[in-house]
């Protein structure tokens, strides 16, 4: 049972101080990262020191979650999140970003300082990690090897952090549970025992356009000549995208992935969770998000059939779809697409939607009919430039390594495709929503501050409005974190589900019926 | 000309009035006050102070809203009110004309004529003021004492207990709330907060207090002396009125009102918490100080300036809380001293921190309301059994219909089902 701490010299401070245990766990598990940064100046370790590293830093994150959770009553943990360092954009943060910042550029674009050997043995940090690889996967590491060891155990005892927090809340248990099971299992774990048996790399939680490089020339490749193996995959691929996340998310919202499934989403939900109140709320925020997103969209749609067209150029006759039929089926599925949309959920799309969804399309139209006058696709160099770009700078240098500035969510907010796909369905598609609780709303702010995405949760919430926006990834909090029981996840028939003529329960029934109209009329103007 | 709308104060009853006329109507509005330029969600100050959020996360509205929907906001406070010329004087030193008038002031902290009430570390928490000072207050507070046990108070200790000072509340009832939650409910909720590690002092009352610069100790009614560096005042709120003294409108505690909030003087309303009903609704205090009721003032009053004269007909009654980690809704009435016709249901999971207390009449059984902890309920279908005046029997059938809580959290209905079945057999 918790009782008040007697250690009068720290009274009247506010909450940010960390205790001496939190303080030697932060100690340990930098020093299991000192211990990594030692072997990437080449100090030649023997493989305890991989094992002692990792051991470190993850017994540095448990120790750290249980004495800042256990031992307290279960409940919502942000006392003195905006007076932390760490957690208020202080200099910790900037210190944190910047080096996060520098890994992921050494990690995409200078992997030999890693260690990385091409040509020969590894050094350095890769080579500590080598006798793991050749366990689990029966080659050398790579740098993708250490990435994904260590992003892994990322999710893995951050989760374990989250869900001490969240104890009280089952849903947010099962979330992490799942995050941690599917980036164990299905990001790593399958990934690595197919190349231990000769099979192509693939990580079945990853859905193009996420997994930007499914159609990529040396992957079909790869896929075509694993015989039944690869057929599989791709069919696995291909279905995911037409057939499985159309489906979940119309029961269940794009949660279903993005906060339940997703690798980005695991690290986000997990190890960024500290930082999730820093995403911007304001309305400009919201418009630059929906121009970024869906560019990134328009760009690995434009890449991909750029890459298909290649590939089936360079093999021409080896398959049974040729390259034309295949720019002209794209373009027809374009159109399909685009015309369902525009027939059916006009009505439901603002004005700037209306016009970015025609621009993009002519855009996409032209480009394939480009492509089909000229036979030139650039497939090569539009997969590499989308890669550097969107796949590098974007979701991992900007992505992850800015966590501590502007928040964990902005690869998934602002440039992931994947998430623009799941979003346009989560709002015309869709059972989701989050509801509210008749008039109970106290415009305290708690949901908006803490939604990682950036939503205005309140502006809603105090209108009596539900919330339905395809940004959404649902990952529960603004419920967790509302004091007065306001909010609430639920999938329900789509009928009414987006309410902008709803009120706020409590008065008089006929001034409401009132009001209500009175709305609707404003709306119209 | 437009006809200019003039409200004072933009607290909840304010800013609502003044959206909900500028919905309706091209009428020139201004909302001032002294307090903050923008209007901020008051229920929210806790969580500054606790490092939750920050003072910009408090303002429901981006500064750009109040431009687009041509409210002009003043920060300034009004110190004389003038309704023969319709006039109001500001501190600044200009003058104001308006056509209509809504007093939106809100509430004070009660003072109860102690002494020793207006030392320096002895202070009240209801505006943002009030938080500023408390930020100075406890830079090297050691131990805090609260008077009061109500909904301010226990926030306060909620405050106080993130900064590490120990607190002791003197509650004057038997438990924490008693005068509004029956026994069970406020003596489940005192056992809370005291798991905390607040020392709650029950039946406990103030008689003075100490300090020659500075507050340095309370002294209760049994004559005990308990040191402090800090006094919390929350025995409730007073409306906001003091500066309309000599306008002719007419007071009593706060401003006296019909049901149209029309004032003795014309055009002059009165909205929100500074408000007193002469003619209260059934069931009903005179004097509201809650959010909600003062959003639904705010929503009603501008439909009566826009023309749309409306009676102030509050529906069934509903509050919400949240006691540390417990929250709390309210639907209908649940008595604290309820009287012989008015029976309880009181059922308690075994974790202690989930709750519910159900008041039904004995004679024919209609559901009366609920008092619910740890278990969030639909307001929708709360709402419309109390309007339908369903049975308790019919009410706790379908309770599963109610439970607002996130997926998969562990449902009660069945036990509480039973539980109330059991209780029947045993009378």
């Amino acid at each position: 049972m918790a009782t008040v701490q007697r250690n009068m010299s720290l009274t009247g401070e506010p909450p940010k101080n960390l205790s001496t245990v939190q303080k030697i766990a932060t100690g340990l598990g930098w020093t299991g990262i000192f211990i990594l940064a030692l072997s990437i100046f080449n100090v030649s370790l023997p493989t305890f020191f991989l094992w002692l590293s990792l051991g470190l830093i993850i017994s540095g994150i448990v120790l750290y979650a249980n004495d800042l959770y256990l031992g307290k009553s279960a409940g919502i943990k942000n006392d003195g999140v905006w007076f932390k360092n760490l957690t208020s954009r202080g200099a910790l943060a900037w210190g944190a970003a910047l080096l996060l910042t520098l890994f992921y550029i050494v990690l995409y674009w200078y992997p030999e300082y890693l260690g990385l050997n091409y040509d020969g043995e590894n050094t350095g940090i890769i080579s500590l990690f080598d006798p793991l690889s050749r366990l689990i996967n029966g080659h050398n590491a790579s740098q993708w090897f250490v990435y994904g060891v260590l992003y892994t155990i990322a999710i893995l005892a951050f989760g374990y952090k989250f869900i001490l927090k969240y104890r009280h809340n089952k849903y947010e248990v099962l979330r992490t549970f799942s995050v941690m099971f599917f980036q164990l299992g299905f990001a790593f774990i399958i990934p690595e025992v197919l190349i231990r048996l000769n099979q192509p790399y693939y990580s079945p939680n990853v859905i193009w356009p996420l997994n930007y490089d499914l159609f990529a020339g040396y992957k079909l490749e790869e896929f075509f000549s694993s015989g039944t193996v690869g057929l599989v995959m791709l069919g696995f691929g291909i279905a995911s995208i037409f057939v499985i996340t159309p489906i979940l998310t119309y029961f269940y919202g794009k949660r279903w992935y993005c906060s339940w499934v997703c690798g980005c989403g695991g690290m986000a939900e997990t190890a960024g969770d500290p930082f999730r109140h820093l995403s911007d709320k304001s309305r400009s925020t919201w418009i630059f998000e929906r121009w970024l997103i869906h560019s990134v969209l328009v760009f690995v749609v434009i890449m991909t059939i750029a890459v298909v067209y290649s590939f089936l150029n360079e093999n021409p006759g080896a398959y049974w779809l040729s390259k034309d039929s295949f720019l002209i089926g794209s373009g027809i599925l374009l159109s399909v697409l685009f015309s369902l949309i525009m027939i059916f959920k006009r009505k439901e799309l603002a004005k700037d939607a209306k016009y970015g969804a025609v621009g993009f399309f002519v855009i996409l139209l032209v480009i394939i009919a480009l492509y089909y006058s000229t036979g030139i696709s650039y497939g090569h160099k539009l997969r590499e430039w989308y890669g550097f770009l969107i796949g590098a700078a974007f979701s991992g240098v900007i992505g992850v390594g800015f966590y501590p500035i502007f928040g964990n969510r902005v690869w998934c907010r602002f440039g992931c495709p994947m998430a623009a796909i799941l979003g346009m369905q989560q709002r015309l598609f869709s059972r989701f929503r989050i509801t509210t609780n008749g008039g109970q709303c106290i415009s305290c702010g708690n949901c908006s501050t803490y939604c990682e995405m950036g939503i205005d949760v309140r502006a809603y919430a105090q209108k009596g409005e539900n919330i339905v926006r395809s940004s959404c990834v649902g990952c529960g909090i603004c419920s967790a974190v509302c004091p007065r029981g306001v909010l609430n996840l639920e999938n329900g028939p789509q009928e009414g589900r987006i309410n902008g003529d709803a009120v706020l329960l409590g008065n008089d029934v006929d001034l409401l019926d009132l009001i209500k109209q009175q709305k609707q009329e404003a709306r119209k103007n | 000309m437009q006809e200019h709308v003039v409200i004072i104060g933009n607290g909840i009853a304010g800013i609502t009035a003044a959206r909900h006329i500028r919905r309706i109507s091209d009428k020139k509005i201004t909302v001032i006050s002294s307090e903050n330029k923008y209007f901020f969600s008051r229920t929210a100050l806790m969580y500054v102070y606790m490092g939750h959020m920050k003072w910009e996360h408090l303002e429901p509205y981006e500064d750009w809203f109040w431009e687009k929907n041509r409210i002009d906001l003043k920060q300034a406070y009004v110190k004389k009110v003038e309704t023969t010329s319709k006039k109001l004087f500001l501190d600044s030193g200009e003058e104001v004309v308006y056509d209509k008038l809504i007093i939106a002031t809100g509430s004070l902290p009660r003072k109860l004529g102690w002494e020793g009430q207006d030392l320096p570390g002895v202070q009240g928490l209801v505006s943002k003021q009030d938080l500023e000072l408390l930020e100075e207050n406890t830079q090297k507070c050691k131990q805090a004492v609260i008077i009061g046990g109500g909904l301010i108070g226990v926030e306060l200790a909620e405050m106080l207990h993130t900064r590490n000072i120990p607190v002791t509340m003197l509650i004057r009832e038997k438990a924490f709330w008693a005068n509004v939650l029956p026994k069970q409910d406020a003596e489940f909720i005192s056992r809370h907060i005291a798991s905390h590690g607040i020392e709650l002092r029950f039946q406990t009352e103030l008689e003075s207090i100490k300090g020659s610069q500075r507050v340095q100790a309370v002294k209760t009614r049994d004559g005990e002396e308990i040191k402090t560096d800090l006094v919390g005042l929350t025995v409730g709120v007073q409306p906001n009125v003091s500066f309309l003294e000599g306008s002719g409108i007419e007071t009593d505690q706060g401003i006296l009102v019909d049901p149209y909030f029309n004032t003795n003087i014309e055009d002059v309303y009165a909205i929100g918490d500074c408000a007193q009903h002469k003619e209260p609704a059934m069931g009903r205090r005179p004097i509201e100080a809650v959010w909600y009721t003062a959003r639904m003032m705010g929503e009603t009053v501008a439909q009566t300036i826009c023309g749309n004269e409306f009676k102030y007909r509050p529906g069934n009654w509903f509050n919400s809380a949240k006691f540390f980690e417990i929250e709390y809704q309210t639907y209908g009435h649940v008595a604290a001293n309820p009287e012989a016709s008015e029976q309880h249901f009181h059922w308690a999971h075994r974790d202690g921190k989930k709750a519910i207390t159900i008041a039904y009449d004995l004679e024919n059984g209609e559901f009366l309301g609920i008092n619910t902890f740890g278990i969030r309920m639909r307001h929708e279908v709360f709402d419309e059994w109390l309007t339908n005046k369903r049975s308790v029997e019919f009410v706790l059938s379908h309770l599963r219909k109610a439970n607002f809580d996130p997926e998969f959290y562990d449902s009660h209905e069945k036990e509480i089902f039973k539980s109330f079945k059991q209780n029947l057999t045993t009378i």
